[in-house]
């Protein structure tokens, strides 16, 4: 049994490097810089969905104030490399941390509510972050923004000055943020998050601090939404209202929904189907939402752990079949056993 | 004395569920509660277990006294719990609820996950082994792959008693425990249950099936609305006239 789980992840280690190996090429082979810049925005988005991804997928707490926590950022690193004139090495972790410092009381705040009463109070958090940022002209440039957000500073002899080296600079904060990720949701830490969204009650009875590990959750996502942000800021070089606005977290919804929610491959495959399609759909303009929300009604109605969900639970599928032809007919009898039971225990009470 | 109620009174709204309940327990004793359905033994259980704060009263565990303290903390004191409606993490296998049942003794947080250090393998090392321990003990090891989801209902109350046990308690509350399974599987736990005493766990459970509660029990409270109108040995309460006014009736198989 134990070497079956070093070979399974053996396997992962190689289909991991075979990825990277693929993403390390693939701007040398990219026929034009328009493609590589479509993957360096979904790279950005998909840091930002990780972070998503950790309190929707993993905690189970729907929150809508991440895009503030986006905006944030950008607009953070963005003041202080234009007026503070910082450097973008010194502005990006600091950045980061004042982002979660500040998402700390929010989640104080906002995890005494559960459920939809969450999702609609981090949505008013998110709105509010957004109309601070639009109305505060004499630091933010309102509705104009800030223009003229300058490139990463050379490191070393390296300069982020093309595209193709901004794309580099993105895939190593990707690579640092899946390697967090799954570093995480595969420790206990992860599985007590799971167990809070899987019944926070239960998980209070084993003595599990629901609120402190909420907000750990909560911390630790606005972290890395504002990584995100920084990116972008540095990388678009422009930022408006927008970057904070509720259209940004539905898009991080999008992508978490279309990707899978609580997997390590979502928020990935997710940004890039998304970011894609939204490219690909340019000329459709704003009716590319008619082809989005069909889209996302078909997945969530066929996959509803979303397009990584799907193969796995098809990979299990198959698995079953093929290994063990026995284990499928226990499976099958099993619920009927359960069902009875629990048919007999409705009428005992 | 291991836990003592002194006038613990709950309400809810004008409704008294509890009324000034004097209890208390002995370590390694098995207490039952009974009484009909309303009576107020799972509000009993839930304020002892700190789910809800009592309304008056004081209750007292080991050498705690205590009033209003976050649920959390409950299991660290060596207080665990089951509920009436069996519940686990449906999500998980088997083997995965006893793995975070056993959090509360681990200490590792974001940086012992994201480095891996040596306490976060040393801990996820404990986690699986408390598991499997817990595991052999409820006899659910040929399992222990198996989705929730897919056991059978008697699996499932012995998975839950499994999650309280993993939590390596002083005091285990059982909620209905034999709920729904059958005669044998009735019996099969209340091995499980006398398995639990003798390994120095104090148990209190509530529970309709009499026959189950009579062999069981060293001593049992009887709650008829929201008051204790009996307690003694199982022998005392069959003959006790008032508990078989309001509860036991003519049918004491129920």
């Amino acid at each position: 049994m134990e070497t079956a789980e070093r070979n399974r992840s053996m396997w992962k280690l190689g289909t991991y490097l075979l990825l990277l190996v693929v993403a390390i090429v693939y701007p040398l082979v990219a026929s034009n810089s328009y493609y590589v810049h479509v993957i360096v925005m979904s790279f950005i988005f998909a840091i930002a969905v990780y972070g998503f991804n950790l309190i929707v997928g993993y905690l189970g707490q729907l929150s809508l104030a991440q895009a503030g926590f986006f905006g944030i950022g950008a607009y953070m690193s963005g003041l202080f490399t234009m007026k503070l004139h910082m450097s973008f090495w010194l502005s990006l972790p600091l950045t980061a941390f004042l982002t979660m410092l500040i998402s700390l009381p929010i989640g104080f705040i906002s995890f005494r509510t559960k459920g939809n009463y969450f999702a609609i109070f981090t949505m008013c958090v998110g709105i509010i972050i957004n109309l601070v940022i639009e109305k505060w002209d004499s630091v933010t440039g309102g509705n104009t923004g800030l223009i003229g957000i300058p490139q990463p500073n050379n490191l070393g002899p390296i300069s982020f000055d093309s595209v193709i080296s901004q794309y580099y600079l993105v895939l190593a904060f990707l690579v640092i943020t899946i390697f967090v990720m799954t570093r995480l949701v595969n420790s206990l830490v992860g599985r007590t998050f799971m167990s809070i969204r899987n019944s926070s009650d239960l998980a209070a009875t084993l003595g599990i601090n629901v609120m402190a590990n909420k907000i750990l959750a909560f911390a630790i996502a606005s972290f890395f939404t504002a990584i995100a942000g920084v990116l972008y800021a540095h990388y678009i070089r422009f930022i408006g209202p927008d970057a904070s606005g509720l259209n940004m977290t539905f898009d991080f919804l999008l992508s978490l929904l279309i990707g899978g929610q609580a997997s390590i491959a979502g928020p990935l495959v997710g940004s890039l189907l998304s970011t894609g399609l939204t490219e690909g759909l340019q000329s459709l303009q704003e009716y590319r939402m008619v082809v989005f929300g069909i889209l996302l009604i078909l997945i969530v109605k066929f996959f509803p752990m979303g397009i990584v969900g799907g193969l796995q639970l098809l990979r299990f599928k198959l698995m079953k079949r093929f290994a063990k032809t026995d284990v499928a007919g226990i499976a099958q009898m099993k619920p009927s056993k359960g069902e009875s039971h629990a048919a007999e225990n409705k009428s005992i009470n | 004395m291991l836990l003592k109620t002194k006038a613990l009174t709950k309400n809810f709204g004008g409704l008294t569920a509890l009324n000034n309940i004097d209890f208390h327990i002995e370590e390694g004793e098995i207490v039952a509660i009974i009484g009909p359905n309303g009576a107020g033994k799972s509000t009993f259980f839930n304020v002892i277990s700190g789910f809800y704060p009592p309304s008056s009263g004081s209750i007292t565990f080991g050498e705690h006294e205590f009033t209003n303290i976050a649920t959390h903390k409950f299991a660290r004191m060596g207080i665990a719990r089951t509920f009436q409606t069996t519940c686990l993490f449906t999500e998980g296998t088997v083997l995965d609820n006893l793995i975070v049942g056993h959090r509360l003794k681990t200490t590792m947080g974001f940086w012992d996950a994201v480095l891996n250090t040596p306490r976060a393998r040393r801990e996820e090392k404990e986690s699986r082994e408390k598991a499997w321990d817990v595991l052999g003990f409820i006899e659910l090891d040929k399992i222990a792959g198996e989705m929730v989801g897919n056991i059978s209902q008697e699996a499932a109350k012995r998975l839950a008693i499994g999650l309280a046990l993993v939590t390596e308690p002083r005091f285990l509350l059982l909620d209905e425990p034999a709920a729904g399974i059958n005669h044998d599987e009735t019996n099969g736990l209340v091995q499980l249950i006398k398995k639990i005493q003798k390994a120095g766990t104090t148990v209190c459970l509530i529970e309709h099936k009499m026959q189950m509660v009579m062999n069981l029990a060293d001593r049992i409270m009887v709650l008829n609305y929201g008051s204790k109108i009996a307690e003694g040995t199982p022998s005392q309460i069959k003959n006790n006239q008032q508990v078989i006014d309001a509860y036991l009736g003519g049918d004491s198989n129920a």
